[in-house]
């Protein structure tokens, strides 16, 4: 063989390894691409099938009337949508103040604390674990516990503030761990241009600590609302399931959620069911869009490009 | 160098600075003159910043740092003084610019509110000195509500030094404050420090021999022994540390041959 027969061959397994590599290239193109198109495609069905279901039902009497009661699973399901805002609120109110100071506290202050004590160091330490165990935590587990400590033993009942309690309990972790986030993003020059101008370590966190890590605090709580409105089982234990509009945070209600769980699993009207949970995931889909504009409108806020 | 000047603003007294059990500053005692720049200079990691930061005590920020030897400022150590007033009266400017993420206004007004100045009016008086001296009122008067990070990096750095300016120090402590900046910016800061001067003592951390020759009328060299620890080299006037240095170190530091 001369060399140049050789050449010719060796060029033409080059080709030929070029060719297998393209081929594996289109190949797994396709591959991911599928994969892409059927998680959307899920995505769309899932939600066309309830919107399409649910609109078959929903109408402006579907929307204003409370629910009947009964198997029937006749009326609507106006009270559902106020006790979810209801709860929503008075969750968020609990667990933000505690969400954001703990996370203020493990940012700020802990390492300057646990410093001075081994007792605290180990303290911060437990606090940090059991902030990531209670991430994990299914959520009928606090419901469980809402419903032994606040219904059961502190005598609350089912009503708003039972489920309030428990709802803040389980959305504390992430809370807590975004703000921590956002907090440890917050550049340390700002903390010493503030210091260094006899600012004390409370007006720094206060007045350019929080504000700046904000955009990324609002996104925890956000997470936190989402949570509350989709979560069923806790609520199921601790709010319990009275269809009438909740007058004190003492009384008895249902979400949204929980309307779509009794009428599908105990009335006949699993139409009526599939209206309220286009009614929530409408909700969901809004919330999110909301926080995105929020958050990207507090971002440019804070960085200056408006 | 013109400055002649008994008067002291600082009198260091064999000043050590240690992180856990590493010296990082062993020995150090200079007096730094009153209304006038004194520049700190010294190849990296011998201290020039630790000891900037023994001036306002932010050294006390970090963990595990302890001070030893004094600092008299005026006629008191400034550890017996309470750390708010000591920075007040000594401002510090960074090696990068560091707005906070709020209106030009806000930054400037940051301090005073700090320290309780609550009056609109009083306020808006305060930032319109600050950022007058420092150069920056004419660029920024009518994007005072602009947020203070659409700024040039020049433009930043002269924006902290209002907001410096505006709890009225009589120190100013500068880290570097041009080693991020362009050249034409640099000079800015540079002829601001010479308008500065004449109200402030104003003690200037720098990598740049000829930034230190044109700007500041003492001049201190540092230097690290064997064991990584800054000390003092020698410290006087610039023009005569810059043309007549005591020690065959500092002249060969100066003319570049290490560092």
């Amino acid at each position: 063989m001369t060399v140049e027969t050789e050449s010719v061959i060796s060029l033409a397994k080059n080709k030929r390894n070029l060719k297998r590599k393209n081929a594996n290239q289109v190949l797994g193109y396709i591959v991911v691409w599928l994969c892409g198109i059927a998680a959307l495609a899920m995505v769309f069905w899932i939600v066309g099938y309830v919107l399409s279901q649910g609109f078959q039902v929903i109408n402006l009497e579907f929307l204003t009337t409370r629910p009947a009661g009964g198997v029937s699973g006749e009326g609507g399901m106006s009270t559902t949508i106020v006790t979810t805002l209801y709860l929503v609120i008075l969750t968020i109110v609990i667990a933000t103040p505690l969400g954001v100071g703990a996370a203020v506290y493990l940012v700020e202050y802990a390492e300057e604390a646990s410093r001075g004590s081994k007792f605290i160091k180990l303290l911060v330490a437990a606090a940090r674990t059991g902030v990531e165990i209670l991430a994990g935590v299914p959520s009928i587990i606090f419901g469980l516990f809402g419903f032994a400590l606040f219904v059961l033993y502190m005598k609350l009942g089912f009503s708003l503030l039972s489920a309030s309690l428990s709802g803040a309990a389980l959305i504390l972790p992430t809370i807590i761990r975004t703000s921590e986030e956002a907090l440890k993003t917050v550049p340390q020059s700002y903390r010493q241009a503030s210091l260094s101008l006899g600012a004390t370590k409370w007006h720094t966190i206060s007045n350019v600590v929080l504000p700046t890590a904000l955009p990324g605090i609002v996104t925890g709580i956000v997470l936190g609302v989402g949570r509350i409105i989709a979560e069923t089982a806790i609520f199921w234990v601790t709010l319990g399931g009275s269809y009438f509009l909740p007058e004190t945070i003492m009384n008895s209600g249902r979400t949204m959620a929980l309307h779509v769980y009794s009428l599908a699993s105990e009335t006949r009207a699993f139409d009526k069911a599939m209206g309220t949970a286009a009614i929530l995931i409408i909700t969901i889909i809004v919330l999110n869009l909301a926080i995105n504009l929020l958050s990207r409108r507090l971002t440019a806020r804070i960085t200056g490009k408006s | 160098m013109s400055s002649e000047n008994n008067r002291l603003k600082f009198k260091i007294e064999n000043l050590e600075v240690f992180y856990d059990d590493f010296r990082a500053l062993k020995g150090i005692s200079l007096d730094i003159p009153e209304n006038v720049v004194t520049s700190i200079i010294g190849p990296s990691g011998c201290g020039k910043s630790t000891f900037l930061r023994a001036f306002n005590r932010m050294n006390d920020l970090i963990p595990n740092v302890s001070t030893r030897g004094s600092v008299i400022k005026g006629s008191e150590d400034i550890r017996k003084t309470d750390i708010v007033d000591l920075r007040k009266s000594v401002g510090m400017i960074f090696q990068r610019p560091n707005p906070f993420p709020k209106s030009i206004f806000d930054n400037v007004a940051y301090g005073p509110r700090a320290h309780g100045q609550k009056s609109m009016a009083a306020l808006e008086e305060i930032v319109e000195q600050s950022l007058t001296h420092a150069a920056l009122w004419d660029e920024v008067k009518d994007t005072l509500n602009k947020s203070a990070l659409a700024l040039s990096g020049g433009q930043q750095q002269r924006l902290c030094i209002a907001r410096a300016l505006a709890v009225s120090p009589d120190v100013l402590l500068m880290d570097e404050p041009a080693s991020a900046l362009d050249p034409i910016a640099t000079l800015r800061i540079e002829d601001l420090i010479q308008e500065l001067k004449k109200e402030l003592t104003i003690i200037i951390v720098t990598h740049n021999m000829q930034q230190a020759a044109r700007a500041s009328d003492y001049t201190a060299f540092f230097n690290m022994d064997e064991d990584r620890a800054g000390y003092l080299v020698e410290w006087g006037q610039t023009s005569k540390v810059f043309t007549f240095p005591e020690k065959k170190l500092t002249e060969d530091y100066i003319s570049g041959r290490f560092g």
